[in-house]
């Protein structure tokens, strides 16, 4: 069974200036169409496997994207995308960010950028879904060991 | 009298790409209130103004927003130059109306597809992201950037975009027209996408008056206010319309936005076609000393930029008033005895863009 046939993708905004949102966007518009690898932006964080998050994280975003987090499903990944998600970036010298996503939660592919380009995003995934799939197969493994 | 439930709506919800939270206060189906709660995309961005100098917050400007990049980055630009009495030459100012116009359709049309959908129609929203790529082709032609462009500096502009390429965006102006007028009959004609607009929101134009909204929301109601028509950078030569419409509903809003995308290609147009020659950048020497204040418009309404500066590298005081922020009473005001199932719409309507708001 290999989950990499279709990921589906949750995005959400941790702080960034929605230069990279609009980038995310765009990589599943007819131009990138990322949906042609059975990847689908949804909504619902209990549906997806792929987390991408945008922008640094500060004190209140970071209890949302912890419960994003731990509402998806296992196996998952995290995909930084932008160099503020990946260490804060231009701001990471403003009084009210933390830093990098990596703070809160842990991270698989980092894709720097600023703004992030959909082609480098698209990069960035296809590693996040070979990660995933290795992430799955183990999970099998741990399961056939435990019966 | 109905059961009272509260519905949170956000941080994290799929019609929104910016996480903001509202509690609905529902009676059945019925919004009897609505309390929007802010702060999630706060960075703390005009505080920068310790820590980078006057040239380096051009940088940190054009990333209040990503998707009015430019304009924040030109108000900035133009306020810091109207404390240190530069005179931008004529080309620059040219130079930046066309990247202001092209930037206005790109987030005109981008807002266009988010709000098909919010209503659920996928293939209109697709469509219209489809053309918005060929204006994101023209930008990054340009300037070499997607959606932040960099190509501003106090002074001018870092580099000259070459006269053959602006006449060959004359073309593609035509081609995205051609598409334009596809999708914009789909939403202003369609009878499903009406059904969905038309009388949802209505504020008359007293109440958008008291209210203080501003932007392509206040033009739906029929008022005739466009910050352009100040005459900042070249719209002094430039002859445009102020698009208005009567209505006030989401229909209206919708129709706004659309004639505003053809009016910039309009004005584009023009400004190729007077397009002076000459240098892009004018020296800059010392540091600013004074106080100024810009308005400018924004694709979603008037900005304000106040600068202060003392005479040294580092400014005093950065403040910026986006659209977004005059437009929130307005949203408490509409979703106000609305149906659940209005909210997201309502919510586009005022085209909001939260880390412009919060910084």
């Amino acid at each position: 069974m290999q989950i990499s046939k279709s990921p589906w993708l949750l995005h959400y905004d941790a702080s960034s200036c929605n230069g990279c949102d609009i980038e995310v966007l765009a990589s599943t518009t007819p131009r990138f169409d990322v949906e042609r690898f059975g990847i689908i932006n949804t909504g619902n964080p209990k549906h997806a496997d792929i987390l991408v998050v945008t922008g640094g994280v500060n004190n209140q975003t970071r209890m949302v994207l912890k419960q994003l987090y731990s509402q998806m499903p296992d196996p998952k990944v995290v995909v930084a995308a932008g160099i503020c998600a990946c260490d804060g970036g231009i701001f990471k010298e403003c009084y009210n960010i933390s830093g990098g996503i990596d703070t809160v939660i842990p991270v698989d592919v980092y894709v720097p950028g600023c703004a992030v380009r959909p082609e480098a995003l698209i990069d960035g995934i296809v590693k996040a879904i070979a990660i995933l799939d290795e992430k799955r197969s183990k999970q099998l493994i741990m399961k056939q060991k435990t019966g | 009298m109905g059961v009272r439930s509260v519905v949170p709506f956000g941080p994290q919800h799929p019609v929104l790409p910016e996480p903001v939270h509202l509690d609905l206060v529902l009676e059945d189906e019925k919004v009897v209130d609505a309390i929007p709660s802010i702060g999630f995309i706060h960075r703390g961005l005009e505080k920068l103004v310790d820590k980078k100098d006057f040239q380096e917050m051009v940088y940190v400007a054009e990333r209040i927003c990503g998707i009015c990049s430019f304009g924040h980055g030109f108000g900035y630009c133009d306020a810091v130059e109207h404390i240190m009495n530069i005179e931008t030459s004529e080309r620059t100012q040219y130079l930046r109306t066309i990247l202001f116009e092209l930037s206005r359709m790109h987030s005109h049309i981008l807002w266009l597809g988010l709000l098909a959908d919010a209503f659920g129609f996928e293939s209109l929203f697709m469509d219209s992201w489809r053309v918005r790529e060929k204006i994101l082709d023209m930008l990054e032609c340009a300037t070499g950037g997607r959606v932040i462009f960099s190509i501003l500096k106090v002074g001018g502009l870092r580099r000259d975009i070459p006269n053959d390429m602006l006449k060959s965006f004359l073309k593609t102006l035509e081609d995205v027209e051609k598409d334009l007028e596809v999708i914009i009959r789909t939403f202003l004609n369609d009878y499903a996408v009406k059904s969905r607009l038309c009388g949802v929101g209505v504020l008359s134009s007293e109440e958008v008056e008291e209210l203080g909204c501003c932007g392509p929301f206040l033009r739906a109601s029929g008022v005739r206010r466009d910050s352009r028509k100040l005459g900042y950078a070249a719209y002094d030569d430039i002859d445009f319309e102020i698009i208005t419409h009567t209505d006030g509903d989401t229909y209206a809003r919708t129709y706004v936005r659309a004639m505003e995308i053809l009016q910039s290609a309009k004005i584009i147009r023009q400004a190729i076609e007077m397009l002076p020659d000459g240098p892009i950048e004018m020296p800059v020497k010392g540091f600013p000393d004074g106080e100024y204040m810009t308005r400018i418009e924004q694709p979603r309404g008037e900005a304000c930029y106040y600068i202060k500066a003392n005479g040294k590298k580092f400014l005093q005081r950065m403040r910026v008033r986006t659209p977004t922020f005059a437009n929130i009473p307005a949203l408490t005001r509409t979703l106000r005895g609305c149906e659940l199932a209005d909210v997201p719409i309502l919510i586009l309507a005022i085209d909001p863009c939260i880390s412009c708001t919060e910084r």
